[in-house]
């Protein structure tokens, strides 16, 4: 065995140097709960549903590089059970409205809500006001069911090299905001082939004039588990 | 408003002034505020275009900062400090009356745009509460009386300039000094002494002084630096300086940097320490550049100790016109010169990393570690980031000799703590003792009698009751950044872990989700139980968030978020039980709150409008 190895629920793990907890794990095969990670873009480590512990400490396994030796515990109940909480803050943050939702199915968030066993929101819902911008001539931006994975603003300012989405406020104010004076979306040089336009988890960034060509019960997750399509495309 | 042609020519000036260079954006946000009243969309657009950044980056900037403002917000802004120990002082009943007697809601800028009156966190004036900053700069010791004149002044519409000088009189209140605020050092002993013992001979000193971060995690300050020295730039130009350890004339750029965002509720030591003795700190950055081989150093100050600025700035200017600063320091090769950032109201920018991005001009959230500060800090360059007291030690540490430092204190806590005292005692103000003495002295000495509980390091410490006022202040017993709030008897000890409670939610950056969402609704949890509709199911879910956002937080503001509340629920029981309402029975519909829309609207207020409880 080379040093270059962790072990993640007791089974050994190679990674490469440089590599990542969570990009070690799904090359070989184990899967990590996770949704503001994307394996196309720069870990960001905000959702925290990745995390795992690490030689006794908790650390997102999306940002934390992989070290000779580590023992990793992932599939364990204590932190599937906090992986299933955070899920919950996200749908009480937000207003997520799941039976008429256009994404329901394929959906992230509410897929990794299934696979965690979540049967409730079990927290009060924060019923925030939050806009919805349908100026875009192609794409609805609906803040109600943002979830702040930022991917957005990842893939148009690292693959669009556009910009069009940023973050403002702060704590329970934080936001996904739009590059423009307006403010609007359709003030902006976004297209509906950019990568920002179908890179959202959520139902948040929706393409106009494609609403329910799937008919649910069709959908990615209506018949697969978001770890099933997670290690699908990692090719595991 | 400002005129639309005066924008351009406010931005002109500000980036020109910050040497058109995006990692000052945030100081570049001051000035076009302070020209402009309030950062306006165009000129976020005009920023971010003379910058060469997004717009939505600089509009990110802007809303991240409590004191940045998108739209005017009062000739006069008016923000009462909100720590518990001002709530105990009467804050609650001066902001009331305020609001009456000027007629304006709170939070809520007037109607002419006269005037906001509101709350902010802790400005580190709660030992001569209740405090207020009016148009940024503190006003101390509020009373029923004062507040009628500073009404009288906002209605005659006198600028905060010709108010008398007395309400902004902040006094040091420094009661006992000992090793290192007793005796003063002569300017620049600390600079010629690492002069002339070289980096790794003053490196040894500081080691052997056993000197820790005073910023309350006690990191051994000496390994802090030694890891910064040795930490090589990997990025292009620097690449040639190979595994050497660099000094000042190697290529690796490295970093100093103060942390002076003093924002722990019932913090202010570094207040006095900026106040009286700033040559010290500034003497012990620059012992510590020479040590680690920066050329430059920054002190991010607080934007509640704006009014410190001036003349922190005034002292920097002394210390170059003496050759402690600047080029050739001393007629020596070493080149070391110091800038002050302003933060902008945000707690989060005393973790260091936050405040590393605060420094780089982006919204101070926290970074993903590692890389650490020490080998990817400013710029991703080596940066050793300190508190204020700690650079203050070293400089004496410099002087005096790792020797003389050791022997004060206790073994693993050598040295002196400056404590900040305030609340329920007769003197309140700054004490500096040696590690190792106990609460119950230092309650002893500031006059504090028929004491219920001490909250020990601030919010994110740890509360004690009478049983524990023989630990000692010390990392190994009670580590501290140095925030001691002291509640007497029939002090509500619930209310203040909801206050707090309040303040992490408040405060908190809105990266992470356990921190974002969980840090609220633990302050709900603590709302419905003071409400009276809290049960034993509520209690036992605030403990669930408290062990979430403990272990799951991106950092160490989530990570102790929940500690007032688990802390309490541990120690002080009896507040809670006696405010539950049911222990079986679990009642989540308020009656009489949901009429609250229909008794604003009628303008009622009378027993008939209300459903009683019972």
């Amino acid at each position: 065995m080379s040093d270059n190895t962790i072990t993640i629920d007791g089974q050994a793990v190679p990674f490469a140097p440089g590599q990542t907890i969570m990009e070690a794990a799904m090359a070989a095969g184990v899967y990590i709960p996770h949704l503001c990670h994307n394996p196309e873009f720069t870990p960001h480590g905000s959702c925290k549903l990745c995390t795992v512990t690490v030689n006794g400490r908790n650390a997102a396994s999306c940002t934390m590089p992989a070290a000779p030796g580590m023992v990793v515990q992932n599939d364990t109940e204590e932190l599937n059970a906090n992986r299933r909480a955070l899920t919950q803050m996200l749908f009480v943050e937000g207003n997520h409205v799941c039976p008429f939702c256009e994404k329901s199915g394929n959906c992230q968030l509410q897929a990794m809500g299934y696979f965690l066993g979540m049967m409730d929101p079990h927290y009060d819902q924060f019923y925030p006001p939050r806009d919805v911008d349908a100026s875009h001539p192609d794409i609805l931006l609906d803040l109600n069911r943002c979830i702040l994975c930022e991917l957005c603003v990842r893939a148009s300012r690292d693959v669009d090299g556009k910009n069009v989405f940023g973050v403002t406020g702060r704590g329970p104010h934080t936001r996904i905001t739009v590059n423009s004076a307006s403010g609007r979306l359709g003030d902006t040089d976004m297209a509906v082939t950019d990568r920002a336009a179908d890179v959202c988890p959520v139902g948040a960034i929706l393409k106009k004039r494609h609403g329910f060509e799937v008919p649910i019960g069709q959908r990615t997750y209506d018949h697969k588990t978001i770890k099933d399509v997670h290690m699908e495309e990692a090719g595991k | 408003m400002p005129e639309n042609d005066t924008i351009p020519s406010a931005v002109q000036a500000a980036v020109a002034r910050h040497s058109h260079d995006a990692a000052n954006l945030v100081q570049i946000l001051h000035d076009v505020q302070n020209q402009l009243g309030h950062i306006p969309e165009q000129a976020v657009d005009q920023v971010a275009r003379v910058l060469g950044i997004p717009p939505v980056k600089v509009a990110g900037v802007r809303g991240f900062y409590h004191f940045f403002h998108d739209r005017p917000h009062g000739r006069y802004d008016i923000l009462f400090s909100d720590n518990i120990i001002e709530h105990f002082q009467g804050k609650q009943e001066l902001l009331n009356y305020i609001c009456t007697q000027l007629w304006v809601e709170p939070e809520r800028v007037s109607e002419d745009g006269m005037v906001r009156v509101g709350s902010t966190s802790c400005i580190g004036m709660s030992d001569q509460g209740p405090a207020a900053l009016v148009n940024g700069l503190p006003v101390t010791r509020l009373t029923m009386e004062r507040v009628t004149a500073l009404v009288d002044l906002v209605k005659a519409g006198k600028p905060p300039a010709e108010w008398p000088a007395e309400f902004f009189q902040v006094a040091d209140n420094l009661r006992r000094a000992d090793a290192l605020l007793g005796e003063p050092l002569e300017r620049g002993a600390g600079v010629r002494a690492v002069l002339e013992k070289g980096a790794d001979g003053m490196l040894a000193e500081i080691d052997k002084s056993g000197l820790r971060g005073r910023g309350g995690a006690g990191f051994k300050t000496a390994v802090k630096w030694d890891f910064c020295r040795k930490a090589v730039d990997t990025g292009a130009e620097c690449q040639e300086v190979g595994g050497t350890i660099c000094d000042n004339t190697a290529a690796t750029v490295r970093y100093v940097v103060c942390n002076a965002d003093e924002g722990e509720p019932g913090t202010f030591k570094d207040r006095v320490l900026l106040n009286s003795y700033a040559d010290l700190v500034f003497e012990g950055m620059t012992v510590a550049a020479r040590v680690i081989g920066a050329r430059q150093g920054f002190l991010y100050l607080r934007g509640e100790y704006r009014y410190l600025l001036d003349k922190l700035n005034g002292i920097l200017e002394q210390r170059r016109r003496d050759g402690l600063l600047g080029e050739r320091i001393l007629g020596t090769d070493f080149s070391f010169d110091i800038a002050i950032h302003l933060g902008a109201g945000a707690y989060i920018c005393g973790e260091e990393s936050a405040l590393i991005e605060s420094l780089e001009g982006k919204r101070g959230t926290p970074r993903n570690r590692p890389p650490f500060p020490v080998t990817h800090g400013y710029l991703g360059k080596p940066t050793v980031v300190n508190n204020v007291e700690t650079y203050a030690s070293a400089a004496k540490v410099a002087a005096k000799g790792g020797e003389w430092f050791a022997q004060i204190g206790t073994a693993q806590s050598t040295g002196t703590k400056v404590l900040s005292i305030s609340g329920d005692c007769e003197r309140p103000g700054v004490y500096e003792y040696p590690f190792g003495v106990t609460v119950r002295q230092v309650l002893a000495d500031c006059g504090a009698k028929d004491i219920h509980a001490v909250q020990v390091g601030g919010p994110s410490g740890t509360i004690i009751g009478e049983a524990e006022f023989d630990r000692k202040i010390a990392f190994e017993d009670l580590a501290t950044g140095g925030s001691m709030m002291v509640f007497g008897q029939g002090r509500d000890v619930f209310e203040a872990a909801r206050n707090f409670a309040h303040f992490f939610a408040h405060e908190s950056c809105g990266f992470c989700t356990p921190c974002r969402v969980g840090s609220r609704l633990i302050a709900k949890g603590m709302d419905k139980i003071a409400s009276g509709h809290g049960t034993c199911a509520d209690v036992e879910e605030l403990k669930r968030l408290g062990h979430l956002t403990r272990t799951m937080s991106h950092c160490g503001l989530g990570q102790t978020a929940a500690n007032p509340v688990m802390q309490t629920l541990e120690k002080f029981w009896d507040h809670y039980d006696k405010r539950l309402r049911s222990k079986e029975f679990e009642p989540s519909f308020d009656l009489d709150k949901a009429l609250e829309t229909a008794r604003k609207i009628t303008g009622r207020d009378d027993a008939w409008a209300h459903i009683s409880a019972d």
